[in-house]
């Protein structure tokens, strides 16, 4: 915080969206995609994040959810479920033939992704190369579609509906640099109403399932999810940044060994607290739970032929991620160890507590900015003046 | 004369106290990172600075840790007291460990711990004195 604004550090930024959650003043929002961006388009597909199936009253199935999404613009509304199990399938067949060192991790939190490249770049080989659920089903109902309606590709746009606002960069700048199957993003809490007004207005025949929703994927939007939807043995589910952390320092460490996949969440109940969602996070979490219960024990998927498009590299992601570390202190090595021995200084002369009042989020990193002119040492306000004068040498 | 670019820091161990353990090299590869430090090396002085820590805290009273960084190499030096190690010629094969029931219950006391700070070095030198303690002295040249 500098004179009363933010700044965002662009380096720094892993598109966590914390920022936007906890701003007091609603000054962050995140960039989605609108129905007028989509007025280029002949035919539009809403493709809900099955996060969106745990945000309405029990009885609300996903059937009515999707029934609910074509009655308020959407041309057709695709389920994920399936695609996510397919995907599950091709994890699993991964995790089997995989030789290299483990454990691996799962590439389907964007943020983490994000957070490997900036802090764990030795850790980039760890994300398994399969595609995302959201980036197959996308696939699959663009061939689909353009087969029954003799459209060309391009004339068909999909539009994510996402709880998060890190699953829209993920669509806008993918990190291997493949295009997106998908062509925008729009927040959950930006369609909620209008669909909620739209399911209200359905009589009970209306409502009535109008394509079942089942599979051993449905439970994904939950921490543990994934890992409940593998056959694999050994599999850790870990949520929250600092936790996700403190296993990939273990990971980095050569612990973990004997654990296969680990999967990782920036939000800590998994996607169902993603920022844009609208419900809370724990009785969104019980529906998925119970959906899950109720139709998540039998698979939807033929699982041989997922092994066989699984042989055929269907689910495979070309190409490598590069690392994104922070910007160095210095790009001359010898600069960056003077600035980083400036700032050690530094630090022992500031309280040490971490009170934020500087702006900086803590004392190492306000050292961090006044060596590296971003702010004066003046800006603590714990700091006697005399204390600063001695430091500046005034 | 201009004087030689040099960071230094020192971290206290503690012996038996599992919870902070690891604190100093998380500390010391986060360092490494800011100062631009290649992520291939800093891997290297991350599996060293945390194997040396580990030995610290699972088998001696306690210790500290010293970050020698310029521009020509990463300096660690980890020194303990303790009861220090009789055979260091045996204490660096593959394998060999001292590890109580407790510690290799804990995932512990594979005894790879020096053999890979040695793996990871460009020099590596131990000098141990039973009875008073061990120490360390790791360098990686970027």
């Amino acid at each position: 915080m500098r004179h009363g604004k933010a700044e965002i550090l662009e380096d720094r930024c892993i598109d966590c969206g914390e920022c936007a959650r906890v701003c007091p003043h609603n000054a962050i929002v995140a960039q989605t995609s609108s129905f007028t961006d989509f007025s280029r388009f002949k035919y539009i597909v809403a493709l809900p994040s099955p996060v969106l199936y745990g945000q309405f009253r029990k009885d609300i199935l996903p059937g009515t959810i999707l029934a609910g999404l074509r009655r308020i613009g959407f041309d057709a509304a695709c389920d994920m479920a399936s695609a996510t199990e397919a995907v599950s399938i091709a994890v699993d067949e991964y995790l089997s033939s995989y030789r290299g060192p483990l454990p691996l991790l799962s590439p389907f939190c964007p943020t983490v992704v994000r957070l490997i490249q900036a802090r764990y770049p030795n850790l980039i080989d760890r994300l398994i190369p399969i595609d995302s659920p959201m980036e197959i089903a996308a696939r699959e109902v663009r061939n689909k579609k353009t087969k029954e309606l003799g459209l060309r590709r391009d004339e068909i746009g999909i539009m994510y509906l996402t709880p998060c606002p890190a699953k829209i960069v993920a669509i806008k700048y993918p990190p291997r640099k493949r295009m997106s199957h998908i062509d925008g993003a729009i927040g959950i809490a930006d369609i909620y109403y209008p669909l909620l007004a739209a399911i209200a207005d359905m009589n009970s025949d209306q409502r009535e399932e109008q394509e079942p929703v089942r599979g051993i994927g449905l439970g994904w939007p939950v921490l543990g999810g994934q890992v409940s939807s593998l056959r694999a043995e050994s599999c850790l589910a870990v949520g929250g940044l600092s936790d996700v952390e403190r296993i990939l320092e273990e990971i980095e460490n050569g612990k973990l060994g004997d654990i296969q996949y680990v999967e990782c969440h920036a939000c800590p109940q998994g996607c169902c607290g993603g920022s844009l969602t609208v419900d809370n996070t724990y009785v969104t979490r019980s529906k998925i739970l119970g959906l899950v219960a109720r139709f998540g024990s039998a698979p939807c998927q033929d699982r041989e032929s997922i092994r066989e498009l699984y042989q055929e590299t269907y689910f495979s992601l070309p190409g490598t991620i590069p690392s994104r570390p922070f910007a160095p202190l210095d790009k001359d090595i010898a600069k960056a160890i003077e600035k980083r021995k400036r700032i050690q200084e530094t630090y022992e002369t500031l309280p040490q507590i971490d009170c934020g009042a500087c702006g900086a989020p803590s004392c190492l990193s306000f050292a961090e900015d006044v060596v590296l002119t971003r702010a004066k040492l003046e800006e603590c306000p714990l700091l006697t003046p005399r204390q600063v004068g001695s430091e500046t040498g005034v | 004369m201009a004087e030689e670019p040099l960071f230094v820091q020192r971290f206290e161990i503690c012996g038996r106290d599992l919870v902070s353990a690891g604190k100093a090299s998380t500390t010391v590869k986060a360092i490494l990172r800011e100062i631009g430090i290649h992520p291939t090396v800093i891997r290297r002085a991350a599996i060293a600075s945390y194997e040396a820590e580990m030995n610290v805290v699972l088998y001696a009273r306690k210790g500290t840790m010293e970050l020698r960084v310029t521009p020509q190499d990463i300096r660690i030096t980890v020194a303990d007291e303790g009861d220090g190690i009789p055979d260091v010629e045996l204490a660096m094969q593959e394998g060999y460990s001292t590890a109580s029931e407790e510690i290799r219950e804990m995932g512990f006391g594979a005894g790879m711990g020096l053999p890979n700070i040695k793996k990871n070095s460009d020099t590596f030198c131990i000098d141990s004195v039973p009875g008073k303690g061990t120490t360390l002295e790791i360098v990686i040249r970027p």
